[in-house]
This record gives C-alpha cells, structure tokens and sequence, in this order.
C-alpha cells in the first residue's frame, strides 16, 4: 500500500460521499418537496433562508432546518421495542445505501499537472462493479426487516415483511435486467463501461463512434426492455411510489419507520435517498453514458483542454455532467411520484414475478442472439 | 339473493401494457408543473405578505360588533332578539334603563353589559339577521388573536 494510493482514496471517499452524496441527498429532499408542490398546484416550502433576515433564497435553507431540527428533537425510544435491533436498524439501511457508491465512476480519470499517474475518479476501481452494488444493496433490506421486526408493533411488522418479500422479488429481475448490458460491453468494470460509451455511444443513444452499426441499433431493443425493466424495478427496490408499499401511510400509518423518530427516523429517511441516488447512478452508468458527453463531444473536450495545465479541467467536467444527469434521473423519480397511485400488492407481485422475470429472462436470449447473429 | 355476474370492461392491448397510461399521467401532471412554472396558475396565498383583504367574499362572516349610529350612540337597545336567536348561545344581555333625563330617553333601554363568549360564537350571522335595529355587524376581519382581559 502506498501512501498516495491511501491518500487518495480518502480525499475521494471525503469528496464523493460528504461533499456531494450528503449534500445531494439533503436537497434532492427539498428539490422533491418543491417539485411535487408545483405538480400539485401548490408553492413548496419557500421561506426558510438567512436567519433573521427577511431573505427566503427559494427556501434553501430548508435541508439545514430540517436537519438542525432532527438533531434537536428527543431520541425517543419506545419501551416496547428490541432495543438493540431498533438502534442498529437505521444504520442497516443507510450504511449499505452509501457502501454501494463505492464503485460508482463520478468523472473522467482526473489528470493533475504534478502527478504522473491519472487519478481514476471512482472509490474503489473494482472489476464487478454491478455485482458488488447488488450483493450490498440487497443488505439494505435487513435494516427494514430489523426495523419492523424490533418495533414490536403491528404496521412497522407489516410493513417490514411487506418490504422483504418486494425487495426480494424485485432484486430478480433488477439483476436479470442489466445482464444483456454486460453482454454488450462484457466487462463489469463500470468505469471501462462508461469510457466505452464515451466513445462508442451510449447504451440507449448509439449515434456516434461505432454506435452506427446495424447491431447497435437492433440492440436498442434489449436495451430498451432492459432500461424499463430496470427503471420499474430500481423504484420497487428504493420503495419509491407506486411501490411504496412498506411505507403505504394510507394503510400502515409510516410503514416500517412508524416506531422511529428524531435522527433515526431521519437515517432511514437518508437512506432511502441515497439508495435512490445510487440506483440512478447506476442507471445512468449502464444505461446513458454516465459521465460522458453525448455525440461524442467528449473528445472535442480532451482536445481543447489537452493543455498540462488544464488537463484536469475534463475530469471535473465529466463530474458535474455525471451529478446533473443523476440530478435529471431525480426528477423523474419524483414526477412519477407526483403522477401514479400506488400498486395493489398483488399487483406488485405479479408484475414482479410473472410479468418482469420472464420478460428480463426472454431479454437475455434475445439480446444473445443479437449479438450472435447481427 | 340471486349471484349477479358483473361483466368486467375488456382492456385493449395498450391498457394492459399500462405503459401508455402511464405516460398520459406523466403529461397530466407535466402540463400542470409547467403551468406553475409559468405563473399561470396559483393557489396557495404567501399569507404574511399577501392578505385576504383585497379577496374577501360580499358574504364573509367576520367576528361580530356592536356599532353606533351617526349621532355616537349605541344602537343596540337590549331587545335581546339576538340573545335568543343565537345557536350557541355566546351573546349575553344585561338590559338597563335610560334615564329620563337623558337625550335618548325616548330609546327607554340600553345594554348595561353586552358579552360574546368568543370561544362560543360559531360566526352564523344570525344575530345580525334578526336585529331590529341594525346594531350588530359581523367584521370582515379573519385574523383574530384573544388574550385574556
């Protein structure tokens, strides 16, 4: 282990995950709150600013108010519950949500001036980056499982065993959907993924570099089947409306977290967001070029910055394209909030088990042969 | 009871696939986003700021008063009509007498105590309906604070 090596890996995990994740996932909060305000007619919380001052700022202060607030409020335990599980449930949802960044490129290999070895900006440069995604995230359904099971109450144990059975139906047919993907690029390392795309054209926009070959556009095909697939079921696996489910404050007043207040509640809160962040990461990696430039301006970029003293100026490009187009994903998961109604269960189940797995299956044979034949 | 057989709607293709619905949903609430966006359409009153003043209703129902006529006298001449219309029972009247030497004497009666149990009061109106004398008025007021007297 050298000592560079060290150092830039906490300087990466320090910028990802603190200086970026957190802060996203402190305003994608508040971007909801507005957003779903304006679909519904309404204005969104818009006050909170400068203190004392009369300045609103669009209200965003509104994230630091809200943390300031969970932090300030009693921890409150409930005298009915498994203290132990109750405690460590929050911590089970969140730590696997920001474990799962771990392999996510954010950017462009960053070239500095005095350093002779590009920095590669992703944590950790794993060759199955996927698999390791999947593998952790799947943990994350042991804290909602731990969380209702502990509450010792009837709506968070309903919501916990509602919970398990749809995150593990649905981790199927998310796996199954990005296997025509790795097919495709036969490689699982994402950053290699996204470069590929870079100059070969994104999985879903194939209209540069190779992507203008007939294969690559009957492959729209399974990729197409494949985004749907695994857009419908990263919303299922999030617990995002319509398959909120475990949450469903209609039926089960706040779900799993109905017991938890204060800081715990708002762990499970954050975790939610950052596996929603992570998933469109992900999504975006696999699917739209993660943090590449579309129709291949990408090298028109590397170009004009070629110079050595402005060679890191494409990596931080490619970071705040990789952030926006996550920021876009965003977006989209709350518009569909703010349109569909939630699922029935049985209707989750079944579109899960018969619908999704057999259509991410057939998926597979279909894009094989395309690759075979075309 | 006999067993009556619903006949259930037979969804075309594209309603199975739910997929086009969805879309549709996603257009709805798209258009209404961008409507706010662009300023067209607006519910929610920035209450501090803005007020109902310039907005309220012909009909709005304020906190009732009592008010006095152009010569400065009260109105009011303790018939206690409204005391006994009132639903809740919030309006308590203690009559009096008007002097004989006094300017209004011709009145004969006049409220020594004119109460509205606020906390009672369920602003209906119908004190200012039945008054004979136009005495009671509900405001147009609607941001009322109470503090004990």
């Amino acid at each position: 282990m050298d000592l560079g090596l060290i150092i830039s890996s906490a300087v990466k995990i320090i910028g990802f995950v603190f200086l970026m994740l957190m802060p996203m996932i402190a305003y994608i909060i508040w971007v909801e709150r507005r957003f779903l305000a304006i679909i519904q007619d309404r204005i969104g919380p818009n006050r909170v600013g400068i203190p004392w001052t009369n300045v609103g700022l669009f209200g965003l202060g509104q994230p630091i108010a809200d943390g300031l607030k969970s932090f300030l409020k009693e921890d409150f335990t409930p005298g009915h519950v498994n203290k132990f599980y109750y405690v460590i449930a929050p911590a089970l949802v969140m730590v696997p949500a920001l474990l799962t960044c771990a392999v996510l490129p954010f950017g462009r290999d960053l070239v500095l001036p005095f350093l002779d070895e590009p920095i590669r900006l992703v944590i950790a440069d794993l060759d199955i980056g996927p698999i390791w995604i999947f593998a952790i995230a799947s943990l994350g359904v042991y804290g909602i499982v731990l969380a209702g099971w502990a509450s010792n109450s009837k709506y968070p144990f309903l919501g916990g065993v509602r919970a398990t059975s749809q995150m593990i139906s649905y981790e199927i047919s998310l796996g199954l959907s990005i296997i025509p993907v790795l097919l495709l690029f036969q490689h699982l390392n994402l950053n290699d993924i996204v470069r590929y795309q870079s100059e070969h054209g994104w999985l879903l926009l194939p209209m540069w570099g190779d992507g203008w070959s007939v294969q690559r556009w009957l492959y729209l095909i399974p990729a197409g089947v494949a985004f749907i697939i695994f857009v419908v079921s990263m919303f299922a696996e999030t617990n995002r409306t319509p398959f909120d489910l475990p949450e469903c404050e209609t039926e089960l007043v706040a779900g799993y977290h109905t017991e938890y207040g204060s800081m715990k509640f708002a762990m499970f809160f954050m975790g939610e967001y950052a596996a929603m962040i992570i998933g469109s990461g992900l999504a975006v990696t696999l699917f739209l070029g993660g943090w590449s430039l579309p129709f291949g301006l990408d090298a028109l970029v590397l170009g004009v910055f070629s110079d050595t003293w402005f060679s890191w100026v494409p990596a931080l490009l490619s970071t705040g394209i990789f952030f926006l187009k996550i920021v876009c994903f965003m977006l989209f998961f709350i518009w569909v909030r703010g349109t569909l109604p939630r699922f029935r269960y049985d209707q989750l189940m079944k579109l899960g088990w018969i619908i999704f797995f057999e259509a991410a299956l057939a998926n597979i044979f279909i894009a094989a042969g395309i690759l075979m034949f075309a | 009871m006999a067993t009556v057989t619903v006949q259930r709607p037979k969804l075309s293709l594209a309603e199975k696939l739910f997929l086009p619905g969805v879309l549709k949903g996603l257009a709805i609430t798209l258009g209404h986003a961008l409507r706010m966006l662009r300023g067209q359409k607006k519910v929610t009153m920035q209450y501090p700021e803005e007020r109902w003043d310039a907005n309220l209703p012909e009909h709005y129902r304020g906190a009732p008063a009592l008010v006095t006529d152009e010569h400065g006298r009260e109105r009011c001449v303790s018939c206690q009509l409204c005391e006994f219309i009132c639903p809740p029972r919030a309006i308590t009247i203690v009559p009096e007498e008007i002097p004989g030497d006094d300017q209004w004497a011709k009145v004969e009666k006049q409220p020594k105590a004119f109460e509205i149990d606020m906390i009672r009061c369920i602003y209906c109106g119908m004190c200012e309906e039945v008054c004979p004398e136009q005495a009671i008025f509900l405001r147009k007021d609607y941001a009322i604070t109470g503090t004990l007297p």
